[in-house]
């Protein structure tokens, strides 16, 4: 008899997961899962391609549904669950019959951040999380709505290409001096934002929005230092929170995330989180490499094997407004570490190399990403570079053929 | 070889280089350039160039062309009109003249003018302004061969001819360097020693390319040739090898020559003590030359560039007196001349311890030219010789100089101070093609843009007195006008006209000839009598003759196989020669000696050669060599930098260890000039001693000490536009394809680079920065094409000049090429070719490298393969060295220069 296993959470980290189980450990669970949202599984990372018409809302699905029934996962989509109780194993969902479990695994990720300034609930204010956002979205398009994006992180750059893809005169405002400051150091973040504005995006740095002006829809926003912008839509993209009410109702120990030890459970036994909204070693990630590592390992433990997360070292490898970005470790540039860049602006190309102690320790390219997996192996594995320092910013074929 | 158009006719001329006057077929393609081809009728080359002549199309462009003549100003230099130029010239050296006399006034003329500018120039200052302060660039290269063969023959008389090299059954070369010097006439003696098995021998302080092909190679001490050749006169008494019947009656001294030769190297213990060379090398070589009735001995530079030139010379020519082994076939005595119309300078005159038409300061000479030129005023005794010239320049007597076609700011021994001397002038005229060089620099007050080869029209006399066509074959630029041209107009403004009022050069050379003729009757060795009638149109037509051309005379292609001489008696003279020693001495402070020379593919002081790319790639950076041993000993290593010192000047040059260098010996090339490299002009290193008899100076022997110098950084740019690059560091400009390069090095910070990139880029500028490894690279792109970009690093990690050069001469870099440019390395994924050996054709040593690691064991495996060495040849003894390296050592050899 297999063992009752519930994902709740219908999202990428869950869709892996289930990958990983069926690979390690087939047939030992029953494995339910529970999402809210009305669909199967899909890839949220090309949600802006949908938004900016490049595929197909159809087309992002992670699997088909005869995938999730070869495996014999029983999925309940548009449910949602509303409580766990630990001591009986049981999940509650809203108007459904409660099921029990063995093993629960949270995968509830997390949502969009409104900023709380007056005029924030007025209609046209929206947020760019998943696929009925993007729904909405291109509606705006389609109308020409003037669009002012809050927040100039991934998030907020997909969300202003989209809609400018799709049709939209659009505004990005952000609060940092830079792009993607989180992911890029000053001049990859100079450069992504000229090759973004060639896009026919306005972008506005320093920019602290103070009002959403408008009666009952939006008429425009208003910054801290007075400008006015016109508006007809505002997206909130200025961040993200791990959605973890579930569990904190449950009484399981929560901070930002819900905390979870290197084996991924939480503070009950048996309750398991991964993903945007598991908080590892006091870090949430929000990235879906992290979550697909920390779903490879919690599938080996669910399967018995002796296995640990440690975290991970964060990279960003993906292509943000149709420009190639990969950040990953140290990308700035800590006390005591080395510098190697390569520019060419005008080809649209940002390459930094920061070297520490003999290693390489973090990377940031613009524009040409082609190398980027070979140097995030050379980060992650920490092998000295003295031999190919010369010519590992020009590739590993170079910098090997020596 | 670009497209000619077919309506543009094929031009013969001459090549502009060396003396051994290669025929060359130049093809105009309409835009300024040319096709440039040997000539196959040519019986100098029948068809061969060597790499220099190859290239000479590459050298054709405006760039730094004088274009208009100039004169200073308070602002600098100023354009002015031909007539109110000719007028100030005219002018100010009347008014000189009037002051101070003729002696106070000077030409300094070259042994590139034709043999009709010469002509004029040695007329109007020796004939009209009535002085013989009229020298030239040929005192520092062939006057001790003059002075010899007229102590000797009593004319300056090459006595053989090519012919003989080809005939003779042993070679011997002394100080020439003939396979990088005169390269098609080195090819002509291999096939003699391919065909008929004639043996060579080498007698050079260096092991050059020259003597990779010798059966004997003799690495004597320096400056010890006389004693070797007078062991050889007495080994030749001692073994009956004398012509006994050729000294008596065609010859005296001789007994005077061989006691002195006796007391100077009477054995061959005593020659070998000497000359430092082994008792069995120098054996060998008697026994060689006194069992060959077939020998020629070509000497060059590094015979007559020494304070005992003159006596070297003679000791040569005692030998082939003494076995009458003179004018005879295959069996001569042979000067190689430098120069293209050095033989054709001599001819005129235009040294200033000659006269005219080989006359002497002599009274009846100077009555006779007196008379032909009616030149009442013509100067009677001997002026100025080079080095002197300019000590009286120094010394504020000599105040107005006239430079034609040289740079003696680079070229003259103690050159800073030539340079100081050029300073002081009242007047100072130069007539140039170019806009720019060391001379002219120095502060010229008029430049006359004068007509460059291929622009130019007249005769040239090559090393075996065969006199060739320079044709025109290009539109003279801008306002150029033949050097003759400029002096007859200056010769008319001073009053002159009616001895100057020549129409064409055709017009100089018949009055020339009538005066190789004028009551000549056979006492003077050259007559072109025969051409004192030739029409404008036979000129035009004029092929290649060999003097002496005596009226009503059959010709001769040699001189004194029995007798014939120009001495009064008509008699050969043995001159008893002085023991040899150098000028100076080798001190504690100074421990070596500096020789000089040329290398394969650059000619002088570039400003020609300097402008082809093919022709930059063999050897980019002026460098010094340096025997392994003394490399040890004073701390510097191959490929790094020098400073080298003697009592005269300071250079900085890069390294090259090799064996190939005697110890206690360097050497430097002469070619590197202020305007080409940065503390490289080599002739601020050499002392300025002269030989009593020619006044050449001894370029090839200067006391020197070297010390390492620092560089951390090496590096090098690469643009369309000239840059101007920082003063800290060390340059040497090289040409490349589609612009300009610079190879450097330096001390500064890379930060500093990278401002002065920014500051001389605009707009479109890629970087790769690696401070802490001490790299910085930058490009900067027009329309897709590099349009400037540098490469600064640690020694051994400055980037690939040969790499990036391809990228920089193409019209546009793919997305590939552009995102690997500042790897510094090449990008197409092929083996790097490396530095350029057979400049002909391109092939680097990388790539005959792997060939020969392939299986090629021979120069002709190579060439079937690469075609490497199957055009001038030049690089052949490189390819034969690369070949014993490779296989000695299984891996690639060590560079021969650094510059990569």
């Amino acid at each position: 008899m297999s063992e009752p296993l519930v994902i709740v959470g219908n999202g990428m980290a869950a869709a892996r997961l289930v990958d990983e189980l069926s690979k390690v450990a087939l047939g030992r669970y029953a494995i339910a899962v529970i999402g809210s949202e009305p669909r199967l599984a899909y890839n949220r990372v090309l949600l802006s391609s949908v938004l900016a018409g490049e595929t197909t809302s159809e087309d992002i699905e992670l699997q088909p549904a005869s995938w999730w029934r070869d495996r014999g996962v029983t999925v309940k989509y548009g449910c949602i669950a509303t409580e766990i109780d630990v001591g009986r194993r049981e999940l509650k969902i809203e108007g459904e019959e409660s099921i029990t479990f063995s093993k629960l695994v949270l995968t509830t990720g997390s949502s969009a951040l409104r900023l709380n300034v007056p005029g924030a609930e007025l209609a046209g204010v929206h947020t760019f999380r998943d696929s009925r956002d993007v729904d909405l979205l291109l509606a705006f398009a389609a109308r020409k709505t003037r669009v002012v994006v809050i927040g100039g992180g991934l998030l907020g750059l997909e969300a202003a290409y989209g809609l400018a893809k799709a049709g939209a005169p659009v505004t990005l405002v952000h609060l940092m001096d830079r792009l993607m400051e989180r992911q890029l150091d000053a001049p990859a973040g100079a450069l992504l934002k000229s090759l973004v504005e060639q896009k026919g995006i306005e972008i506005l740095l320093e920019a602290s929005t103070a009002r959403i002006h408008g009666e009952n829809r939006v008429e425009g926003v208003e910054l801290a230092d007075g400008r006015l912008i016109k508006a007809d839509g505002v997206i909130f993209a200025a961040g993200i929170r791990p959605n973890i009410a579930l569990a904190k109702e449950a009484g399981i120990a929560v901070n930002r995330g819900i905390v979870v030890d290197d084996c991924l459970q939480t503070g009950a036994e048996g309750v398991f989180a991964i993903g945007e909204c598991a908080e590892h070693r006091g870090i949430c990630y929000g990235l879906v490499e992290p979550a697909y590592e920390q779903a490879r390992v919690l599938a080996r433990h669910l399967a018995g094997q002796d296995v640990a997360y440690a975290g991970s070292i964060v990279a960003t490898n993906l292509k943000v407004s149709g420009v190639s970005v990969f950040s990953a470790g140290d990308f700035i540039g800590a006390e005591g570490s080395e510098s190697i860049v390569f520019s060419d602006v005008n080809h649209g190309t940002y390459k930094k190399l920061v070297i520490a102690d003999g290693r390489l320790t973090g990377a940031v390219l613009i524009g040409d990403t082609s190398d980027a997996l070979w140097y995030l192996d050379l980060i992650r594995s920490a092998r000295p570079i003295a031999k190919i320092r010369g010519d590992m910013m020009f590739g590993r074929s170079l910098a090997e053929a020596a | 070889m670009s497209a000619a158009d077919p309506a543009l006719r094929t031009v013969k001329t001459t090549c502009a280089y060396c003396g051994v006057g290669c025929g060359v077929l130049a093809t105009p393609d309409g835009k300024g350039g040319a096709a440039i081809a040997g000539d196959p009728d040519h019986p100098a080359n029948f068809g061969r160039l060597c790499s220099k002549g190859s290239a000479l199309g590459e050298t054709l462009g405006l760039a730094n062309r004088l274009l208009h003549p100039m004169i200073r100003c308070d602002k600098g230099m100023e354009r002015i009109a031909w007539s109110d130029a000719l007028d100030h010239v005219a002018h100010r050296f009347k008014h000189i003249i009037a002051r101070d006399g003729p002696g106070a006034v000077a030409f300094y003329l070259s042994g590139q003018l034709l043999t009709e500018d010469y002509y004029v120039a040695n007329k109007l200052m020796k004939g009209f302004i009535g002085s013989a302060n009229v020298d030239t660039n040929s005192r520092l290269c062939m006057s001790s061969s003059v002075a010899g063969h007229r102590r000797a023959f009593g004319a300056d008389t090459v006595p053989g001819c090519y012919e003989d090299l080809e005939q003779a059954d042993l070679l011997v070369l002394v100080g020439s360097n003939a396979a990088w010097c005169h390269p098609v006439l080195f090819q002509r003696m291999l096939a003699n020693k391919q065909q008929r098995g004639a043996r060579i021998v080498v007698i050079d302080p260096r092991r050059t390319d020259t003597s990779e092909d010798a059966d004997l190679f003799l690495g004597l001490k320096p400056g010890t040739d006389t004693a070797l050749f007078c062991g050889l006169l007495v080994h030749l008494a001692d073994s009956g090898a004398l012509d006994h019947t050729y000294i008596d009656c065609y010859t005296n001294g001789f007994d005077e020559a061989l006691a002195r030769a006796r007391g100077m190297a009477g054995s061959v213990g005593a020659t070998a003590l000497a000359t430092g060379l082994s008792e069995q090398d120098v054996a060998t070589f008697f026994k060689m030359f006194a069992s060959t009735p077939r020998v020629v001995t070509l000497y060059s530079q590094g015979v007559n560039q020494s304070a005992q030139g003159t006596d070297k010379v003679n000791a040569i020519l005692n030998c082939h007196l003494a076995t009458g082994r003179i004018g005879k076939i295959g069996a001569s005595p042979f000067s190689l001349t430098g120069q293209p119309n050095a033989m054709g300078g001599r001819e005129v005159g235009g040294l200033a311890n000659q006269l005219a038409a080989h006359m002497a300061f002599t009274p009846p000479d100077i009555d006779r030219v007196r008379r032909f030129w009616k030149a009442p005023r013509i100067a009677t005794h001997e002026g100025l010789k080079a080095v002197q010239m300019f000590e009286a320049i120094g010394r504020g007597e000599i105040k107005a100089l006239w430079v034609m076609g040289t740079n003696p700011a680079v070229s003259l021994p103690d050159a800073d101070a030539a340079r100081e001397a050029l300073r002081k002038l009242e007047l100072f005229v130069v007539s140039e093609n170019v806009r720019s060089n060391d001379t002219v620099d120095v502060g010229a007050h008029v430049l006359l843009p004068a007509q460059a080869w291929g622009e130019k029209s007249g005769t040239v006399t090559n090393s075996e007195r065969r006199i060739s066509r320079q044709r025109a074959f290009l539109e003279s630029p801008g306002e150029a006008q033949p050097d003759w041209w400029i002096l007859c107009e200056v010769a008319r403004r001073l009053g002159f006209g009616a001895a100057f009022d020549f129409k064409s050069a055709a017009d100089i050379f018949r009055e020339h000839a009538a005066l190789s003729a004028f009551e000549n009757n056979g006492i003077r060795d050259f007559d072109i009598g025969a051409l004192t009638s030739l029409s404008d149109e036979a000129f035009d037509a004029m092929a290649p003759v060999q003097w002496p051309m005596r009226q009503h005379a059959s010709p001769q292609p040699r001189f004194f196989a029995e007798g014939g001489f120009f001495a009064n008696d008509r008699k050969a003279r043995f001159v008893a020669p002085e023991i040899p020693t150098l000028r100076t001495e080798t001190t504690p402070a100074r421990p070596l000696r500096l020789n000089t020379g040329r290398i394969r593919d650059q000619w002088h002081t570039m400003t020609r050669t300097g402008a082809s790319p093919r022709l930059g790639q063999h050897l980019p950076e002026p460098f010094v060599e340096v025997h392994p041993d003394d490399a040890l000993r004073y701390g510097v290593s191959d490929g790094s930098f020098a400073r080298v010192t003697t009592d005269y000047g300071q250079c900085t040059l890069r390294v090259v260890v090799s064996e190939r260098q005697q110890r206690g010996m360097l050497f430097a090339p002469i070619h590197w000039s202020e305007a080409t490299a940065t503390d490289a002009r080599v002739g601020s290193l050499v002392a300025p001693f002269t030989d009593p008899f020619s006044g050449q100076p001894e370029n090839k022997a200067t006391p020197a000490s070297i010390a390492p110098y620092e560089y951390v950084f090496r590096g090098f740019a690469l643009s369309r536009q000239p840059l101007q690059l920082p003063a800290h560091a060390w340059v040497a400009r090289v040409a490349v394809n589609g612009g300009h390069g610079y190879l450097f090095a330096d001390n500064a910070d890379l930060l500093g680079w990278q401002l002065w990139l920014r500051m001389n880029t605009e707009g479109d500028l890629a970087e790769y920065k690696d401070f802490g490894g001490g790299i910085y690279r930058g490009a900067s792109f027009n329309a897709g094409r590099i349009e400037t970009c540098l490469f600064l690093g640690p020694a051994d990690d400055a980037g690939d000049w040969n790499a990036v050069k391809s990228l920089f001469a193409a019209d546009a870099l793919s997305d590939a090429q552009r995102r690997m440019l500042l790897s510094g390395k090449s990008a197409d994924g092929l083996a790097n070719a490396g530095p350029i050996v057979c400049a002909c054709f391109g092939v680097g040593r990388a790539t005959i490298c792997d060939t020969i690691a392939a299986g090629a064991g021979s120069p002709a495996e190579i060439g079937a393969q690469l075609k490497a060495g199957t055009n001038c040849g030049s690089c052949i003894p490189e390819l034969k060295r690369l070949i014993a390296q490779t296989s000695a050592s299984g891996d690639e050899p060590r560079r021969l220069t650094a510059a990569n």
